[in-house]
């Protein structure tokens, strides 16, 4: 399978964790991803706040190059950029004139016809048994709440689950042999695109959720979504101050926890990097 | 008896516009609270959502736009798919910023903050055709006049590798200059004569 890969402009950066396993899982699964050859910012939270032809013409830039390349899907790591590529895609196939206009913005003549996913949709679509064939190392031990956050679960146009209760990730993460616990903090929001402007607000959406996730008994948090995991992970120290009880739940990509069961090594999907340290779990199952 | 609350002029002006830049229907609402109820940010918006909608329905523009609610809505859109009426909430937010912005209003306080947030990430898009966390940051201190703000933040990703001090740039800039130099004349930057 070959399709398009939207790194998005934290790849290298705070989100780095997640294109590392995001490749090495799917090299692993011999899903064959390509970047589009000059892609750009997908537009995020500012572009839509602030003018929508803009954030429209921002992500369809990025579409019509996987156009050009002669691939019928892209998928993001990042959820944000997931939501805004597949938003736009939404809007841009069913309005014409829309489409036409954002064309003459772009200099680029996109169709509309590139299907976008999130890396969760295409690696659960995988199939029960040729998952499990994949598993050398279960995630025996492992209780995670898997947290959705807003972008893959809302709204309806681009959701890939439910949004009050999903089930994609937990999925995946039992067939790995992981247990998952039934929380209530699933797909409430984190607040990270008000983290640098309103962090003391941030902080306390994010206690929430550590210790929603903290009381369903879990040991560690699964997340596919870049801003999430950076947001709790980071924060938890501030957290643990608000709170005044210390937390510290390591804060994972699924696709490091599959890459793991699959056999990779620790460094290959990056566990080694987690402001709250993730390896002392890890070692669990090495 | 019917009696009739006569609204003040230029009422449906206000959300007639609200409407088009949303494309949401603002009217429906009905008042159950539901978004308010389940919004992850009300605890600190000056105005709850469902006030927002109100306000909006009554033309209260200058309330509304100069608000901090319309700016610390996350977008999350956890009310626009539990709202009983089918109004996407999230985007009569969203249309809000856009509105305000056009107006020159970046709002005070908290919701200010977000304003400059926005604006520092999109001058640095505009630069380079991808965000430069390291300068949008720096670009958002100065902006906001608190020139250490994060500085603890910005400390542990540099310590984790994780703060790049280069850019990249897209290739074709001129293709991404050219989109802003369309779109962004639209709206007009705030100068302190314009605020309400």
């Amino acid at each position: 399978m070959k399709i398009a890969y939207f790194p998005g402009c934290c790849y290298e950066t705070s989100a780095r964790e997640y294109d590392v396993s995001t490749r090495a899982v799917c090299r692993h699964l011999g899903i064959e991803l390509v970047e589009p050859p000059d892609w750009n910012c997908c537009g995020s939270t500012p572009a839509h706040s602030t003018d929508r032809l803009l954030a429209l013409a921002m992500a369809a830039r990025n579409l019509a190059q996987v156009e050009e390349m002669g691939l019928a899907e892209v998928t993001a790591s990042c959820a944000l950029c997931y939501q805004r590529l597949a938003l736009t895609q939404a809007e841009l196939a069913e309005n014409g004139e829309l489409l036409a206009e954002v064309n003459r913005l772009t200099g680029r003549p996109y169709r509309a016809t590139v299907k976008v996913r999130p890396v969760l949709d295409i690696i659960a679509g995988l199939g029960e048994e040729e998952f499990r064939s994949r598993v050398v190392r279960p995630l025996n031990g492992f209780k995670i709440a898997a947290y959705y956050g807003c972008l893959l679960v809302r709204p309806s146009k681009t959701k890939v689950d439910d949004p009050e209760n999903p089930q994609m990730m937990d999925r995946v993460l039992r067939l790995a042999g992981a247990e998952t616990v039934d929380w209530t903090h699933k797909t409430e929001c984190c607040g990270a695109s008000l983290a640098i402007s309103n962090e003391e607000v941030v902080v306390r959406m994010v206690a929430r959720i550590i210790k929603a996730a903290a009381l369903a008994g879990a040991d560690c948090i699964a997340t596919a979504c870049a801003m999430c995991h950076f947001n709790l992970d980071i924060r938890q120290e501030k957290v643990s101050r608000l709170l005044g009880k210390k937390y510290s739940l390591p804060v994972f990509y699924f696709t490091q926890l599959l890459g793991l069961a699959m056999g990779l090594n620790p460094k290959e999907v990056c566990v080694h990097t987690h402001f709250v340290d993730a390896r002392p779990l890890v070692k669990k199952i090495i | 008896m019917q009696q009739a609350i006569a609204l003040p002029g230029g009422s449906a002006r206000f959300c007639a516009e609200v409407e088009e830049i949303s494309g949401q229907d603002v009217r429906r609402c009905y008042q159950c609270g539901k978004c308010t109820a389940g919004c992850p940010l009300a605890f600190t918006m000056d105005l709850a959502p469902n006030q927002v909608m109100r306000m909006v329905q009554l033309g209260m523009e200058n309330e509304v736009l100069n608000s901090q609610a319309v700016w610390l809505c996350a977008y999350c859109l956890t009310c626009t798919v539990r709202c009983p009426r089918q109004i996407s909430v999230g985007d009569v937010m969203d249309g809000l910023r856009i509105l305000a912005r056009q107006k020159g209003i970046l709002g005070s306080g908290r919701g200010r903050r977000v304003a400059l947030f926005n604006e520092s990430f999109l001058a640095s898009v505009k630069r380079l055709g991808r965000l430069y966390e390291f300068g949008a940051m720096l670009l958002y201190n100065l902006k906001s006049g608190r020139l250490f703000q994060n500085a603890d933040v910005g400390l542990k990703m540099f310590l984790r590798g994780k703060l790049k001090l280069g850019t990249t740039r897209v290739k074709k800039i001129a293709e991404m200059r050219n989109i802003f130099k369309q779109r962004l004349p639209a709206v007009r930057q705030e100068r302190e004569g314009v605020r309400r």
